[in-house]
C-alpha cells in the first residue's frame, strides 16, 4: 500500500488527488452554510424575518432567552436585532470612511512622493500594523482609551442621557478609531499595489501636459484604480463587520442605538454589533432559544460577507480587462 | 534638493529621478500644497501610530513582564500577585499554531498548485478560487460558531471530551481544524502568486528532460516557490496566533490546559486550554479575570512574538540571493 503511494505518480492520478484536496475548501464552505442555517432554523421558522426588525431591548431579550426551558414557546424566539445591525453598519461605515481617507493619502505618499528611504521604512511598518492581533487593539481600547474618554465626558453630558443609557466611556468614538487603525493597513496595502501597477507613461503623460505631480496622480492614477479602491473598501468593510473582539472589549457593553442628534454625546454612546453579541453570549449557547438566535446572527454575518465578496469580485472585473492590477 | 543632487552626479540620472520634481512645489496652488502636506502627514502619522503601539507595549512589558510569569502556570485568584503566570497560554498558542499550520500549509499549497498548474475543469477551479476568497472574508466568529455546531455531532466525538449524549466540541483538535481556515488564504495567495510568476521556461526545461507534470511540480516548481510558501505560512501563523474569537468559543478558554485523559499526546489534543489571546481577553476588564497588569504582560509577550514572526517574513524574502521572480512589495 505504502509502496504504491511512494512510486512516481502518474499525471492523471496526481491531478485527481490534488483536485480532490482543493475541492475540500469548497465543500467546507457548503458545510458551513448548511450548519449555520440549520442552527438558525428555529428562529427563521418561528419569526420569519421579523427578528431583523426592532422589538424592545436586545439585552433584556437575550437575558430572557438564557432562562428558557427545553421546549420553548414560539414567543420565546421573539427578538429585534435592528440595534445590532445599526451598530454594525454605524461602526463599520465610520471606520471605513476614516480608514479610506488615511489609506488613500498614505498610498499616494508611498507610491509617488515618499523619498526612497522613507518608503523603505514604511513598507515593513504597515505590514507590522496589519499583523497586530485585534485583541491588542481591544486591550488598548479598554485600558487606555475608555478611561480617557470617560474622563472627557462631563457629568452634565452623562446626566443628559441618563434616562436611557449610562455612559462609561466606551462607545462609538473608541471603536471607530480602533477599527480604523485595524483596517487602514489592509486598505493601504491593496491601494498601494494598485497604484504601482498603473503604467508609468499614463501619469507621465499627464505631467507632460502640464499637470503638477499631485494633480497627475489624482487625475490619472487614482482614477484608473477606482475599481481597486472599491475592492479594498469591500474587503475592509468585511473585516470591520466581522470584528468581534475589539468591539466587545471597547463598545461599552450595551446594545443601544447611538443617536446622531445627541450631538457630542453620540460619540460616547455604547452599542453592540452582530459579531460582538455572539462572542459576548457564547456562554449561553446551551440554552436552545439563545442558541438559535446566535446562529441566526451568524447566518446574517455570513450572508453579508458573501455579498461583500461578490461585490468586490464584480467591481474588479473591469480592472482585469485593462490588465491593471490582478 | 533636486538641483544639488544632479550637480553631483549628472551621469547617474535614471529616468525615474525626474518624477515629481519637475515643477517646484512653491508654484502649486494652495489647495494642492495642502493636499500634498496632508499626504506627508498621513504617511508619517501612520509610522507614529505603529511606534506608539510598540512603545506602549514595550514600556508595559518592561514594567510587568517578569521571567517567572513565562514559566509559572495560571491559577484563579482575585489578587493579581497570586494569579500566577501564563505558561499554559503560551503552550496553547504554540500547540494551536502548530496544529493550524499543519493543516493550513499543505491544504493551501495543494489548492494553489492545483488551481495554477491543472485548473481543469475551468468552472471547478473558479469555484475553488472563490471558495478561498469567501474563507478570507468570513468573520472568525462565524467560523468558530460553525465549528461548534459541526464538532458537537456524535461522529466527531473522538476529537474532544465526549459524553453519551454527544460531543463537547471544544478541544485543541477541533479549534486547530477551524483556526487553519484563517491561515489558508495567506498560504494560498502567496503560493499562487509565486507559481504564476515562475517562468514557463523552468517547467519546459523539465518537460524536455522527460519528467512528467507532477514530477516537474515536485522537483522543479515547488522548490522554486519555496520562499513564497514560507512567507505565506509565516503570515498565516501570525493570523492563527493572533486569533481570539475561535479560541474563546472553540478551545474553551479554560484557565489551565485540561487534558481529556491520561493518554500522553492524544489526551492533550482532545483537551481544552487557552492561548495568549484568550488570556489577554479574559484578564482585561471585559473578561472575568480583570488583572490588567497580567494582560499587559501577556500582550507585550504576544506582540514580541508577532514582531519576531514579522521579522522572519522579511528574512525569508531574502534567503539565498535575489528571487527568481519579482516579488510584490506590500501584498496582502
Amino acid at each position: 500500500m505504502l509502496d504504491r503511494i511512494r512510486r512516481p505518480w502518474s499525471d492523471r492520478r496526481a491531478e485527481l488527488v490534488l483536485g480532490a484536496a482543493a475541492c475540500l475548501l469548497a465543500i467546507g464552505i457548503v458545510t458551513m452554510i448548511v450548519f449555520v442555517v440549520r442552527g438558525a432554523w428555529p428562529t427563521f421558522s418561528h419569526d420569519g424575518f421579523s427578528w431583523l426588525g426592532s422589538h424592545g431591548s436586545v439585552d433584556s431579550r437575550i437575558g430572557a432567552m438564557q432562562n428558557t426551558s427545553a421546549n420553548p414557546a414560539a414567543s420565546a424566539y421573539q427578538i429585534g436585532i435592528w440595534p445590532l445591525i445599526y451598530g454594525t453598519l454605524l461602526s463599520a461605515g465610520l471606520a471605513v470612511a476614516l480608514a479610506l481617507a488615511v489609506a488613500l493619502a498614505a498610498s499616494i505618499f508611498i507610491v509617488d512622493f515618499a523619498p526612497p528611504a522613507v518608503r523603505r521604512t514604511m513598507t515593513p511598518v504597515i505590514r507590522l500594523l496589519a499583523a497586530v492581533p485585534s485583541v491588542l487593539y481591544g486591550l488598548i481600547g479598554v485600558l487606555l482609551l475608555v478611561p480617557f474618554t470617560n474622563h472627557l465626558v462631563t457629568q452634565q453630558q452623562k446626566a443628559s442621557v441618563a434616562y436611557v443609557i449610562q455612559l462609561s466611556g466606551g462607545g462609538v468614538a473608541v471603536v471607530v478609531l480602533l477599527l480604523a487603525v485595524m483596517i487602514t493597513p489592509i486598505m493601504t496595502a491593496l491601494i498601494t499595489d494598485a497604484l504601482e501597477s498603473v503604467p508609468r507613461p499614463w501619469r507621465e503623460g499627464a505631467i507632460a501636459l502640464g499637470l503638477n505631480p499631485l494633480r497627475a496622480t489624482l487625475a490619472v492614477s487614482v482614477r484608473a484604480i477606482r475599481p481597486a479602491i472599491v475592492g479594498a473598501v469591500g474587503l475592509a468593510t468585511a473585516r470591520a463587520i466581522g470584528e468581534a473582539i475589539v468591539v466587545s472589549m471597547a463598545s461599552g457593553g450595551a446594545s443601544f442605538s447611538p443617536n446622531p442628534t445627541d450631538g457630542v454625546v453620540f460619540w460616547f454612546e455604547p452599542f453592540e454589533t452582530a459579531a460582538s453579541t455572539i462572542v459576548r453570549n457564547a456562554d449561553g449557547l446551551s440554552a436552545p432559544v439563545l442558541h438559535s438566535t446566535l446562529y441566526a446572527i451568524a447566518a446574517l454575518l455570513l450572508f453579508s460577507s458573501f455579498m461583500l465578496s461578490l461585490a468586490a469580485y464584480l467591481v474588479k472585473l473591469p480592472l482585469r480587462r485593462y490588465q491593471v492590477s490582478n | 534638493m533636486a538641483q544639488s543632487e544632479s550637480a553631483q552626479a549628472p551621469q547617474l540620472l535614471p529616468p525615474r529621478r525626474s518624477r515629481g520634481r519637475r515643477s517646484s512645489l512653491f508654484s502649486w496652488r494652495a489647495r494642492d500644497q495642502a493636499v500634498f502636506a496632508l499626504a506627508w502627514i498621513t504617511g508619517i502619522g501612520l509610522c507614529l501610530v505603529v511606534a506608539a503601539i510598540v512603545l506602549l507595549f514595550a514600556t508595559k512589558g518592561f514594567d510587568y513582564l517578569r521571567p517567572d510569569l513565562l514559566f509559572s502556570r495560571p491559577s484563579a485568584a482575585v489578587n493579581q500577585a497570586q494569579s500566577g503566570g501564563f505558561l499554559d497560554p503560551i503552550e496553547g498558542t504554540v500547540m494551536l499554531g502548530i496544529l493550524g499550520l499543519a493543516i493550513a500549509a499543505p491544504l493551501g499549497v495543494i489548492t494553489a498548485v492545483w488551481v495554477v498548474e491543472y485548473g481543469r475543469p475551468r468552472w471547478l477551479s473558479r469555484i475553488v478560487e472563490s471558495a478561498v476568497e469567501v474563507i478570507a472574508g468570513t468573520p472568525d466568529v462565524v467560523l468558530a460558531i460553525f465549528g461548534l455546531a459541526l464538532f458537537e455531532l456524535g461522529i466527531f466525538a473522538p476529537l474532544s471530551f465526549s459524553s453519551p449524549g454527544g460531543a463537547f466540541g471544544r478541544s485543541f483538535l477541533t479549534s486547530g481544524i477551524i483556526v487553519s481556515a484563517v491561515a489558508i488564504p495567506s498560504v494560498y495567495t502567496a503560493t499562487r502568486n509565486g507559481l504564476i510568476a515562475t517562468p514557463r521556461q523552468l517547467r519546459e526545461a523539465s518537460y524536455a528532460l522527460g519528467k512528467t507534470r507532477i514530477a516537474t511540480i515536485r522537483r522543479v516548481v515547488l522548490p522554486a516557490v519555496r520562499r513564497d510558501i514560507a512567507t505565506g505560512a509565516t503570515l498565516g501563523l501570525g493570523r492563527i496566533i493572533g486569533d481570539t474569537a475561535i479560541v474563546i468559543l472553540l478551545l474553551g478558554a479554560t484557565l489551565r490546559t485540561q487534558t481529556e485523559s491520561g493518554t500522553p499526546l492524544l489526551g492533550l489534543l482532545r483537551g481544552t486550554g487557552s492561548t495568549l489571546t484568550s488570556y489577554i481577553y479574559n484578564n482585561s476588564p471585559s473578561g472575568e479575570g480583570n488583572a490588567p497588569n497580567k494582560a499587559y504582560a501577556a500582550a507585550a509577550f504576544l506582540l514580541l512574538l508577532i514582531l519576531l514572526l514579522n521579522w522572519g517574513v522579511g528574512r525569508i524574502g531574502r534567503i539565498g540571493g535575489p528571487p527568481i521572480h519579482e516579488e510584490r512589495r506590500l501584498g496582502a
